[in-house]
């Protein structure tokens, strides 16, 4: 498959790829994240018991505690951070806490990410550029 | 967002990397909120104090931004803590919470930002005048700021309002902007509101139904502050306004011309005071959220001098408030009759539950909202004279 590259807007900069993690539901960290493994801890979350480390977490924005952006960091330092982030919608809590995490992210990507994306493909986050780079 | 050239170089980390990254999450928030500019502020109030609700990770988030150096560029003002500074043994706060919650406060103190842990600024001569803009970031202080004083802040949370503190600005959106300061709901209140039981149960109800419209009330005739202060706070705790009106009584007054208009009767304030309280005795009584007023911390005095309350009570406030009413002789009083004058801290962000209480006593909204979640407590709901002799 040829390399498809999405325009999308910066949140975070940096760059970073991994394999993609698709969560069609918001995530919410505190609580929802185990900041020592990076596991899904949630219950009855569409990704419950996956772990976010080292991927390119795709989701539609955050939800819970603002909190959350703290746990972002704690994983950041743990090495169980997600490598990038994609939001459709990007609020405070994720954006806040992928800046103090220096986590590249991106929001409002110019294609459908869920449609265009599978689970386990290799992805790429330009947050300089703001740019999702499918591989 | 367009950065100044100050804005510019802090962005580009030629100011330190503390600096660099504020001033991201400043632009980051600026383009989720379709801000064109950022602009200056004149203060910045901070939550996110508490080791309770910001826990190790909230912790090492301070002590890292401190370790890189980040220092506030305007006055700057701490939520309260999870304990009092002088008096946390006898309050029987555990140790290791006492530890971490000093180092909390160190991380605070380093960045150049004032202990003052409180969650009320305006009762201790922090009142920004009408028009100035600030980034506050505890709900009932905004809604204070916004509605009574007539300054402009948005609802901002710990690390955003952090972020302008150590850049100076905020992003221009929202709240800021004159045009976007207009009610949607008016609440036309057809019933007498005489005690601050009274405009809890107000605010708890409209709360509800506005969510995060802006309300304009009429029909209330008067209104201390101590009771703007609780109307706000649990408007903010139910719903999550952070601007109201009030005919005759608040600076500005402006409503939308498809307004949703409410009555709010005798029969409302009675359902609402009813549905806040369970009923039960209280071992605990905490008067002060948000952080009592010198005028409440007098009337509690007055109130406890005469009959001596059947349950402990704490008096939550700023430690200023506080060594004035000592000054006064109402913390004696207070003492006397088997009171507790608390500082820094609160009913809802210290471990309450850990301190084996088990029903809490309270005249506010803001508390009844977020003592069954935040300290696993049975709330009793009502006016002093009813909740301290219950």
């Amino acid at each position: 498959m040829p390399m498809v590259t999405i325009k999308a807007r910066t949140i975070s900069r940096g760059k970073a790829s991994g394999e993609a993690l698709i969560s069609h539901a918001p995530i919410g960290f505190l609580g929802g994240v185990d900041p020592k493994t990076g596991i899904i801890i949630e219950k009855g979350h569409p990704l419950e018991g996956r772990n976010i480390a080292g991927r390119v977490l795709v989701f539609p924005n955050g939800k819970g505690s603002t909190v959350g952006s703290y746990v972002m960091l704690q994983l950041a330092k743990n090495n169980k951070a997600p490598a990038a982030i994609i939001n459709v919608s990007a609020e405070p809590i994720i954006a806040v806490g992928a800046i103090i995490s220096k986590i590249p992210m991106v929001d409002k990507p110019g294609k459908d990410v869920f449609k265009l994306l599978k689970d386990g493909q290799s992805v790429s986050v330009d947050g300089e550029k703001g740019l999702i780079i499918v591989l | 967002m367009l950065l100044t050239k100050q804005e510019q170089s802090m962005y580009d980390g030629e100011l330190g990397e503390a600096a660099q990254q504020s001033m991201e999450i400043l632009a980051a928030l600026g383009a989720i909120y379709g801000a064109e500019k950022t602009i200056p502020v004149t203060s910045a109030q901070i939550a996110g104090v508490s080791y309770k609700t910001i826990g190790d990770a909230g912790l090492e988030y301070l002590q890292d931004l401190a370790s890189k150096g980040a220092k506030t560029l305007v006055p700057s003002f701490l939520n309260p803590a999870g304990m009092d500074r002088e008096q946390w043994r006898e309050m029987k706060i555990p140790e290791d919470f006492a530890k971490k919650q000093i180092a909390i406060l160190d991380a605070y103190s380093s960045m150049g930002i004032m202990k003052t842990c409180t969650c009320a600024p305006y009762f201790i001569g922090i009142r920004p005048k009408k028009g100035e803009h600030v980034a506050w970031s505890e709900s009932s202080a905004i809604a204070f700021a916004n509605s009574v004083l007539g300054a402009r802040t948005n609802r901002e949370g710990g690390p955003s309002a952090l972020a302008a503190a150590i850049c100076g600005v905020t992003p221009y959106y929202g709240l800021h902007i004159d045009e976007n300061r207009v009610a949607e709901v008016v609440i036309d209140v057809r019933c007498e509101l005489k005690t601050m039981a009274d405009f809890g149960a107000l605010g708890s109800a409209v709360g509800k139904l506005a969510k995060n419209r802006y309300p304009a009330f009429r029909g209330i005739k008067r209104a201390s502050e101590s009771m703007l202060k609780v109307l706000g706070a649990s408007m903010a705790a139910t719903g999550s306004v952070p601007l109201f009106f009030i005919e005759g009584i608040t600076p500005e007054w402006s409503i939308a011309e498809d307004a949703q208009r409410i009555e709010f009767t005798e029969a409302d304030l009675s359902a609402s005071r009813k549905g806040l309280d369970s009923g039960l005795k209280p071992d605990l009584v905490t008067i002060g959220c948000p952080h009592a007023s010198l005028e409440e911390i007098k009337e509690v005095a007055e109130l406890v001098s005469k009959r001596k309350p059947t349950c402990e009570f704490w008096v939550c406030t700023s430690a200023k408030l506080r060594k004035e009413a000592d000054r006064l002789g109402y913390g004696k009083a207070i003492e006397a009759a088997g009171g507790f004058v608390v500082a820094d801290t609160c009913m809802v962000v210290c471990p309450l539950e850990e301190m084996g209480h088990v029903v809490t006593g309270t005249n506010s909204g803001k508390a009844a909202a977020y003592l069954p979640n935040l300290c696993k407590q049975k709330v009793a709901f009502g006016d002093l004279e009813d909740i301290l002799y219950r």
